[in-house]
């Protein structure tokens, strides 16, 4: 009946994503237990060959190492030894951070390895035969068996027949999904189950490279590699290293000159208060909680760099139907032609449309319930009725009744049945149904015969509905700075009515895969970063071409190999939960580098006359948080500097509160709160952890 | 009328005049390194050196051009010295010695003017005037041919070339500098500056003795010192002496001078890239950190205790009293903020936080407004790593004027900001740490200590201007100072035209609602705080030490 077929799966109706209070990215989970359970792994992150790949924690390590082979040297020194402590303490919190994040990562995993059991592969002959073999035996190009109740032994294309796959091992749905061979939905995992049918599998990834061993990497963090901007903000934060470590390493000789002698210990706190070690101990964490955002939103990003990418991205390319509009189509009014009342319509299309099953005859159903009250009747009700079922043939359904013949479907349709039975057709309806066309709807006629003959009684406007919200989110993507382009192969009258609808703010009506191509290569072409969804096979050059290419699960297997992401739940919405996750994942970073740089202020405010005081009596002035003593001072900052880490891990593991908004405001905010916060927070911190230091006897 | 008072009105007419100029002054420099055209002397020098001035360069052949230029003037004034001795016009003066020389010749090419010797005493007329004066033109040019060259990296896309640098140095040095410096030696001369080849006279003095007397194109010199940002003087006394700087008014008149080619050419970067506004940030940058450093000084010197002082109505030690305390600090900070290094007063006499301004002045690299053409190119670096941190903040990988900050830019510009406080404190802490070279200072304690750290500090920031009390002609001083001036001009252009190449090649990223607004006063205060609190952060225990021991004492 109806004339755009769906071209998705049913599961794209699943209302996108994972609301939640903080904002739609703001939530990952954070249990203060995680901290414990992942200690061991942070001391054995201790190992320098580890520790040498974040520049700025090797620094503190190193400098751990001095100041306890110092206090090895004079043992009764408790300052050395509290020092030494507290330095220690800082690189195992750092290492802490990632443990813990890499600790959620891990969980997941085991639930994955679970699936991936060692299968016993019903691998098919030449001559028709099968003999069993392990699943790791398979090579590409093998033909496998998979009956009721088998497990998938790897990732393949279905050739032959038709089942229903349970793949809630990978997905975590548990409704089945059908498989079968040929065209887009033919694409099967390894380590997923048959629960009915028989299919024959042409195996398409060698053992050990499967899709699931690829989730279980990516999720454990084995296959993480640094992204450009992590790169980029290393190099940043090993020259401000450098150039602290220079300022502490030249500080002897003046410092001898003015008649003090600095210690090692003090040299070593000093340095370790100044490097950014809040952002170098969390860095790495942020990058991993990033990925698992996307791991817990169901979405796999096979690279880093996509998830960054994924925050530049300035143009959107999304699919109509299914990200845009539900599904279907919906009757959205009857349109009566003179003579008859929109009653009438509304009763003769409920009956024509009882025989209709699809989605659309549905809505027509519903809607004459809902606007004219008239119950839904059940096939059984009318004796001696004789129903004619829709047919992607006829293109219309009905029903024969009490000598009434009832018929609803495409106009063409419904036009040549009213021509077979001698009656003609009315000029409004034809004048109603062009109307809707215009508008971008699809008109149904509904047409009677009876004892005054067959008649078109009136129209249906069949429309598609956007869902709920969507036009607030372009709204927002606009404010960001991001373009919404709707692909559909509607034709540009129906495309540019939805797009008016919906408020993208570009289309593209009649899409073919090249023009999708196209579209791309131009946008990027113009310094833009593209980002799009995709299931089918002719997808897959334009998911490679996109910078952010976001296979759905259920899409053929050379679409999932293109993509740089692949959607689990095959929810297209959820693109844009993507860029906002990859724009969260960048200002977490900034905020905490800024923060970070902005503690230092504070910090030589407590150590610089705490060394010098004595020799320079004038520069206790800078000593304006009034702290204890030299000693006291030196220790606070310390201590500060650790515990600083560990009160931010929450933060970067669930990123930074994120609201679409302008860049403007967005960096007025951020900068109110991490920069000038940076600021004035260690003031206090010191400040506090001075007063209790103070309590202690012998230090205050 | 008060001192203070005159003060403020100096450096409101000061922010007027410059105000005037800014815009057709910026314009016509953008005008001089976009034009198709060459002017006819210009084609004969082309002709002359076998240059090729409209063949583009890629950043490598660019730089090899700075880098031979520059070779070439180091060992040519290096010549001249040494062979003073049996050249005509040297006023009987002998050849200088190797260190010197070498210090001297290498302090004017690389647009520092730092000088360890006396030179009424030390250079003839053609070392003065062909070798020194000559090198006052062609070291700002090839400052401010950097420069063009970094903003046509953010301007050019998809393409290598920067320019072509013999075209920039040539007209930089004929259309810019020689009118400029022209028709302000003119001015000079009408305010009384001398100018003329005469030798060396003997007057008496009021209270008995004999006093040497030089002669010399003193005024001609003295303009291309301020305007080029070179600040090397005629005299040892520099802009203090009466020949080079009479009156109250070609104090405020060389003040300009200083700072109108480093403040316009925030305009010429806004009109090449395209976007004026842009310029105005970064003027808003420079001004706000060279109005704030202005005020602080008058205040630090205007306000500090004791009778004496207080009495002379501010601290008028080792200030001229035709100048006042609020001529010399505008002078002080103007000087210090660019690559100048003239001196109209005597910085080491200044209050203990007054010169720790004119250090921290230098410290910031010389940025607001910075030399001729490096003080552009300084602060973009700046605002590249402010940038780099502060635009992950809006959520998109950081990038300014269209161009991604990716790791192999933020190599380049890391590798920029390290260099500079690298050579200041290393030669610091060695000079320091070393047995003879402490030797050198006249004072102990935090003062003796600031006289170094304000040598390496003023070398390697190029700026060339000295607190008094180091005796800094000895071999380790002429030779480390000089290595410093060396290393902190031409290891920071490396970089400069590494990133230049690197950001001509990228696409540009087009502006989106998303994308960080650098055009704003956000991003103005972003990088005011970027840079002081990054500088601040490297020189906070040095300073501390020295003038700040001897300022809150």
């Amino acid at each position: 009946m109806s004339t755009a077929t769906p071209t998705r799966a049913p599961h794209s109706d699943v209302p996108s994503g994972h609301k939640s209070a903080e904002g739609r990215v703001g939530a990952g989970l954070f249990e203060p237990r995680a901290l414990v359970r992942s200690l061991p792994d942070a001391f054995r992150k201790l190992d320098p060959r580890v520790m040498v790949k974040s520049p700025v924690m090797f620094v503190v390590w190193i400098g751990s190492v001095l100041t306890t082979v110092f206090s090895l040297k004079d043992p009764t020194d408790w300052f050395g030894w509290t020092i030494s402590a507290w330095l220690w303490l800082t690189v195992v919190f750092a290492n802490l951070a990632e443990a813990v994040a890499e600790g959620r990562g891990k969980a997941q995993a085991d639930t994955l390895r679970k699936a991936k059991t060692d299968t016993v592969a019903r691998r098919l002959l030449t001559d028709g035969s099968e003999e069993q073999v392990p699943g790791t035996a398979l090579t590409i190009g093998d033909l496998v068996v998979c009956e009721a109740g088998d497990v998938i032994p790897g990732d393949g294309d279905v050739v032959e027949g038709v089942a229903s796959v349970d793949e809630s091992a990978i997905t975590g749905e548990s409704a089945p999904v059908i498989r079968e061979s040929g065209g887009d939905r033919s694409a099967v995992t390894g380590g997923t189950k048959v629960l009915s049918d028989r299919i024959v599998i042409k195996i398409t990834t060698k053992p050990g490279e499967t899709f699931i061993d690829r989730m279980i990497s990516l999720v454990e963090g084995a296959a993480r590699q640094k992204t450009p901007n992590e790169i980029a903000l290393n190099i940043l934060l090993a020259s401000l290293t450098i150039v602290f470590l220079l300022a502490c390493a030249t500080l002897p000789p003046f410092a001898d000159h003015a008649g003090t002698h600095l210690t090692m210990v003090v040299l070593v706190a000093l340095l370790v208060c100044l490097i950014p070690t809040t952002i170098g101990a969390l860095l790495s964490a942020i990058g991993i909680a990033g990925m698992d955002r996307l791991v817990q939103r169901n979405v796999l990003a096979m690279s880093g760099r996509a998830v960054e990418a994924a925050g530049d991205v300035s143009t959107l390319l999304l699919d109509k139907t299914g990200t845009i509009t539900l599904g279907n189509r919906q009757a959205a009014e009857f349109v009566p032609v003179s003579g008859t009342t929109e009653a009438e319509v509304a009763d003769a299309a409920q009956l024509s449309s009882l025989a209709d099953e699809t989605p659309e005859g549905r809505s027509i159903v519903v809607l004459a319930k809902e606007r004219y009250g008239l119950r839904e009747r059940h096939q059984g009700e009318l004796a001696g009725a004789e129903w004619i079922e829709f047919t992607a043939q006829t293109r219309m359904s009905g029903v024969d009744v009490d000598g009434r013949g009832i018929r609803k479907g495409a106009t063409a349709s419904v036009i040549a049945w009213v021509g077979e039975q001698g009656g003609t057709v009315a000029a409004d309806a034809d004048t109603a149904a062009n109307r809707i066309s215009e508008a971008g709807g699809t008109p149904l006629l509904v047409a009677v015969r009876d004892s005054r003959g067959a008649r078109v009684l009136g129209v249906i406007h069949l429309k598609d509905v956007v869902k709920d919200g969507m036009r607030e989110r372009f709204e927002e993507l606009r404010r960001m700075g991001i373009k919404t382009v709707m692909i559909t192969g509607d034709n540009p009258l129906t495309a540019k009515a939805i797009a008016e609808e919906a408020g993208v703010d570009d289309f593209l009506a009649e899409a073919t895969p090249e023009d999708k191509m196209a579209l791309i290569k131009r946008e990027q072409a113009g310094g833009k970063l593209v980002a799009m969804t995709g299931d089918g096979t002719n997808d897959a050059p334009a998911l490679a071409q996109a910078d952010v290419g976001v296979a759905m699960n259920t899409g053929t297997s050379a679409a999932k190999e293109a993509g740089n992401m692949v959607d689990l739940d095959s929810n297209p919405t959820k693109l844009i939960e993507i860029v906002e996750i990859g724009k969260q994942l960048l200002i977490t970073r900034g905020a905490l580098t800024t923060f970070s740089i902005a503690n230092d202020v504070a910090k030589y405010f407590a150590i610089i006359p705490a060394l010098f005081a004595a020799v320079y009596p004038g520069l206790d002035k800078l000593n304006i948080m009034q702290l204890s003593s030299p000693d006291s001072a030196i220790l606070s900052a310390v201590v500060f500097n650790a515990l600083i880490i560990i009160a931010l891990v929450p933060l970067s593991l669930k990123g930074v509160r994120y609201r679409p908004m302008s860049a403007d405001r967005m960096l007025r905010r951020n900068l109110g709160i991490y920069g000038i916060g940076g600021l004035i927070a260690p003031f206090i911190g010191i400040k506090i952890i001075d007063l209790l230091l103070s309590l202690i006897p012998g230090i205050g | 009328m008060g001192p203070v008072l005159a003060g403020v009105l100096q450096l409101l007419a000061l922010i007027g005049v410059l105000a005037l100029v800014y815009i057709p002054f910026g314009t016509y420099m953008a005008r001089v390194y976009s034009s198709q055209k060459h002017l006819r002397v210009e084609k004969w020098i082309y002709k002359g050196i076998g240059a090729h001035p409209d063949t583009e360069m890629t950043w490598p052949a660019y730089l090899r051009a700075v880098l031979a230029f520059s070779a070439v003037g180091v060992l040519f004034l290096y010549l001249l010295q040494r062979l003073q001795g049996v050249l005509p016009g040297s006023l009987g003066f002998s050849s200088v010695n190797p260190a010197q020389s070498f210090n001297t010749a290498v302090s004017f090419v690389t647009n520092t003017n730092w000088q360890s010797y006396y030179g009424e005493q030390t250079m003839g007329h053609v070392v003065q005037t062909a070798g020194l004066a000559v090198q006052n033109f062609v070291s700002a040019a090839v400052g401010m041919a950097v420069a063009v060259a970094l903003v046509r990296g953010f301007a050019r896309s998809r393409t290598g070339e920067l320019g072509n640098f013999w075209s920039d140095l040539v007209r930089g040095t004929l259309r810019i500098l020689v009118p400029v410096a022209a028709i302000a030696a003119v001015i000079l001369v009408a305010c009384g500056a001398l100018q003329n080849f005469s030798g060396i006279h003997e007057v008496g003095q009021f209270m008995g003795g004999t006093q040497q007397w030089n002669g010399g194109a003193v005024a001609s010199q003295e303009a291309i010192k301020e305007v080029g940002t070179n600040g090397g003087g005629y005299f040892n006394a520099n802009s203090a002496h009466p020949f080079e700087n009479p009156t109250a008014f070609t104090n405020l008149f060389e003040v300009f001078l200083i700072l109108v080619i480093p403040f316009s050419l925030t305009r010429t970067f806004g009109v090449l890239v395209g976007n004026v506004r842009q310029g105005y940030a970064i003027l808003a940058t420079m001004g706000a950190i060279w109005l704030g450093f202005t005020a602080l000084m008058m205040w630090t010197e205007f306000a500090h205790h004791g009778p004496a002082l207080q009495a002379a109505g501010g601290a008028m030690e080792g200030k001229e009293v035709r100048f006042g305390v609020g001529g010399s600090s505008v002078f002080a900070v103007a000087t210090t903020l660019t690559s100048t290094g003239a001196v109209d007063s005597f910085h080491s006499s200044y209050t203990g936080l007054g010169g720790g301004l004119t250090m921290l002045s230098m410290m910031l690299g010389e940025i607001a407004p910075g030399g001729t053409g490096s003080g552009l190119y300084g602060i973009l670096i700046m605002a590249v790593i402010a940038v780099f941190i502060a635009g992950l903040m809006v959520g998109r990988t950081p990038e300014y004027l269209g161009k991604k900050i990716g790791g192999r830019e933020m190599k380049l510009a890391a590798c920029y900001i390290l260099i500079t406080p690298a050579l200041v404190l290393v030669f610091t802490a060695a000079s320091m740490a070393l047995p003879t070279p402490p030797h050198s200072m006249l004072n102990s304690g935090a003062h003796g200590f600031s006289e170094v750290l304000y040598a390496f500090t003023s070398a390697a920031n190029n700026n060339g201007s000295a607190f008094a009390g180091l005796n800094a002609n000895t071999d380790w001083f002429n030779t480390m100072t000089g290595l410093a001036m060396l290393l902190g001009r031409f290891l920071p252009m490396v970089f400069v035209l590494a990133l230049a190449g690197s950001l001509a090649e990228q696409q540009p990223v087009p502006v989106t609602a998303g994308t960080l607004r650098t055009e704003k006063p956000l991003f103005t205060g972003l990088l005011v705080g970027a840079i002081l609190i990054i500088t601040g952060l490297t020189y906070f225990p040095a300073l501390a030490l020295g003038p700040l021991a001897e300022g809150l004492a």
